[in-house]
């Protein structure tokens, strides 16, 4: 944890004070954390515990109840909305399912920012998007329409359609969901490739725990809409706090509880009985 | 349990006032857009496609044959008054006015805003629009305008089509099987029909197809990311784009008399 705010003078996303309800849940409960710039930061949680939430609040597509969540020292909330595209011009987001633009081929489907957003001539455009497909392994997929992709390929042109635009920060929910060892290996490599050779932040939402502490730099730990921990994975791995053990080791019971709350057992079965 | 009831009441009309808000809202943005819009005319141009041509088949065979029903009633009708050669008149009239227009309507929303509104809910289940958002892509922009600058457009083509075919239907069973004067059957029409009955029904075809349009745009792009939320949208697109269109059928009908 004392290295994350070590650094944290130069943190790309800062978050203080986050309160967040949703659907009569509370989500966040006073959340502080910080994503140090240049590094991979992965946040993990069981199911349910609000990491892509989070996610939405940072891009600007929910609000906090309460406290702030700043980009590069600007609070999210109050953007307008020119001002709010403009930041996420500098954000690559790759979703869970990859959210290929099913219309597009992939070529067309790497293009799609360049060409919403830059009037470039078409041999430009070219270049750019058979760059991006290289990074990812992908440029002899160009004409494939998404519907003939495997899900870690659609995942892989999700990730070149992201860093199109030369983000600052590359956003990743849930990356590894749903891949085979190879493909999920592949995407794990390209999130630490890219973040070094690109010079981007990046930070990975996900429940594999045994995967993402294997890249990311830092990580947090978010359980019951707080943060329990936070800090190198080596570190956070170490923990004792109970909570953390059970989730890092992958424990079946523990302070997560193996029964949903319910009367006693053999009450329930002697009432249903009388 | 009377207060209940009232209360229950007072609840379903504050909804259907909450929704006819959020409706009027995004009207009120798609109206805004238009004009920008209209520049990025390759956009709209595919989706005329989609909705106008795509929908032409069904257009055509409905005409064909709700023609012919025309031209079988109306000689039986007018027959009675001795004035069958008045039958290019009243199925021109009966198809310009209000047969062209509102069927080829219910049809549009049956077949190219139920396909809107399914589109445009998947694209939003499968995060598509989501993405579109993260890539500072405005979707209402880029996707749903074009969309409801298609149906807008395709809506009066297809009602001409409908209503042309229709007459050909019609004057295949006066003249051909009735045995109503052919001369007489186009010669009465071109006299009676005027401009203004043209426009009357132009007028309300574009105004059907803003309705359903609009309908088949907020349904779909509002529509909940689950198979079951896509479902019920392209449900209440045939639903409300029928009763809005029948309930401006019979304001434009009054205002225009």
């Amino acid at each position: 944890m004392s290295s994350v705010h070590s650094r944290g003078s130069d943190a790309i996303v800062r978050v203080r004070g986050l309160h967040y309800r949703a659907g009569g849940r509370e989500i966040f409960a006073g959340v502080d954390l910080e994503f140090p710039r240049g590094a991979v930061t992965a946040v993990m949680g069981p199911s349910g515990s609000g990491k892509t939430t989070l996610l939405r609040l940072i891009t600007g597509q929910a609000r906090p109840d309460r406290g702030t969540v700043e980009f590069d020292g600007r609070d999210v909330a109050r953007l307008s909305r020119r001002e709010l595209y403009a930041m996420r011009r500098r954000m690559g987001m790759l979703f869970q399912n990859g959210a290929l633009l099913t219309d597009f081929d992939v070529y067309e489907n790497i293009a799609f920012p360049l060409r919403e957003h830059a009037r470039l001539p078409e041999r430009l455009v070219r270049h750019l998007v058979l760059t991006k497909l290289q990074a990812v392994g992908l440029r002899g997929a160009a004409r494939l329409m998404p519907a003939e992709l495997s899900g870690g390929m659609a995942r892989r042109v999700a990730l070149a359609r992201a860093i199109v635009m030369d983000p600052e920060l590359l956003i990743y929910d849930e990356p590894f969901v749903g891949l085979d060892p190879i493909s999920m290996g592949v995407v794990l490599r390209l999130i630490r490739r890219l973040n070094d050779t690109l010079g981007v932040t990046s930070i990975v939402v996900s429940h594999d725990v045994r995967e993402i502490t294997a890249v990311a730099d830092y990580c947090h730990l978010l359980s019951t809409g707080r943060i329990i921990a936070s800090g190198p994975p080596a570190e956070v791995a170490g923990s004792r706090h109970e909570d953390v053990r059970q989730f890092m080791h992958g424990l079946p019971d523990g302070p997560v509880a193996f029964h949903y709350p319910a009367p006693a057992y053999a009450e329930q079965v002697l009432q249903e009985r009388a | 349990m009377v207060a209940a009831i009232f209360r229950e009441l007072g609840d379903s009309v504050q909804e259907a006032l909450r929704a006819l808000g959020r409706y009027a809202l995004f009207a009120a943005r798609v109206a805004g857009e238009t004009p920008r819009s209209l520049l990025r005319f390759r956009l709209v141009v595919e989706q005329v496609y989609n909705a106008g041509a795509l929908s032409l088949v069904i257009i055509m065979l409905s005409g064909l044959f709700v023609g012919m029903v025309l031209g079988l009633q109306g000689f039986d009708l007018l027959q009675r008054f001795g004035s069958e050669e008045s039958l290019g008149t009243a199925a021109a009239l009966g198809l310009l006015k209000e047969l062209g227009p509102v069927i080829t309507a219910l049809l549009f929303a049956g077949r190219a805003g139920t396909a809107l509104a399914s589109e445009l809910g998947l694209m939003r289940a499968t995060d598509q629009i989501a993405a579109m958002e993260m890539m500072a892509v405005d979707p209402v922009r880029r996707v749903v305008m074009p969309r409801f600058l298609g149906g807008v457009i395709a809506m009066p083509l297809l009602a001409a089509i409908f209503s042309m075919i229709g007459l050909y239907g019609a004057q295949l069973v006066g003249v051909k099987l009735m045995g109503v004067d052919q001369g007489q059957f186009w010669s009465q029409m071109r006299a009676a029909v005027e401009f203004e009955d043209v426009m009357e029904g132009a007028l309300k075809s574009f105004a059907f197809g803003a309705a359903c349009s609009l309908v088949a745009v907020y349904e779909g792009y509002h529509s909940v990311p689950t198979a079951e939320g896509v479902g019920r949208a392209t449900t209440r697109t045939v639903v409300i784009s029928s009763v809005s269109v029948l309930l401006l059928d019979y304001i434009l009908t009054a205002v225009m008399l």
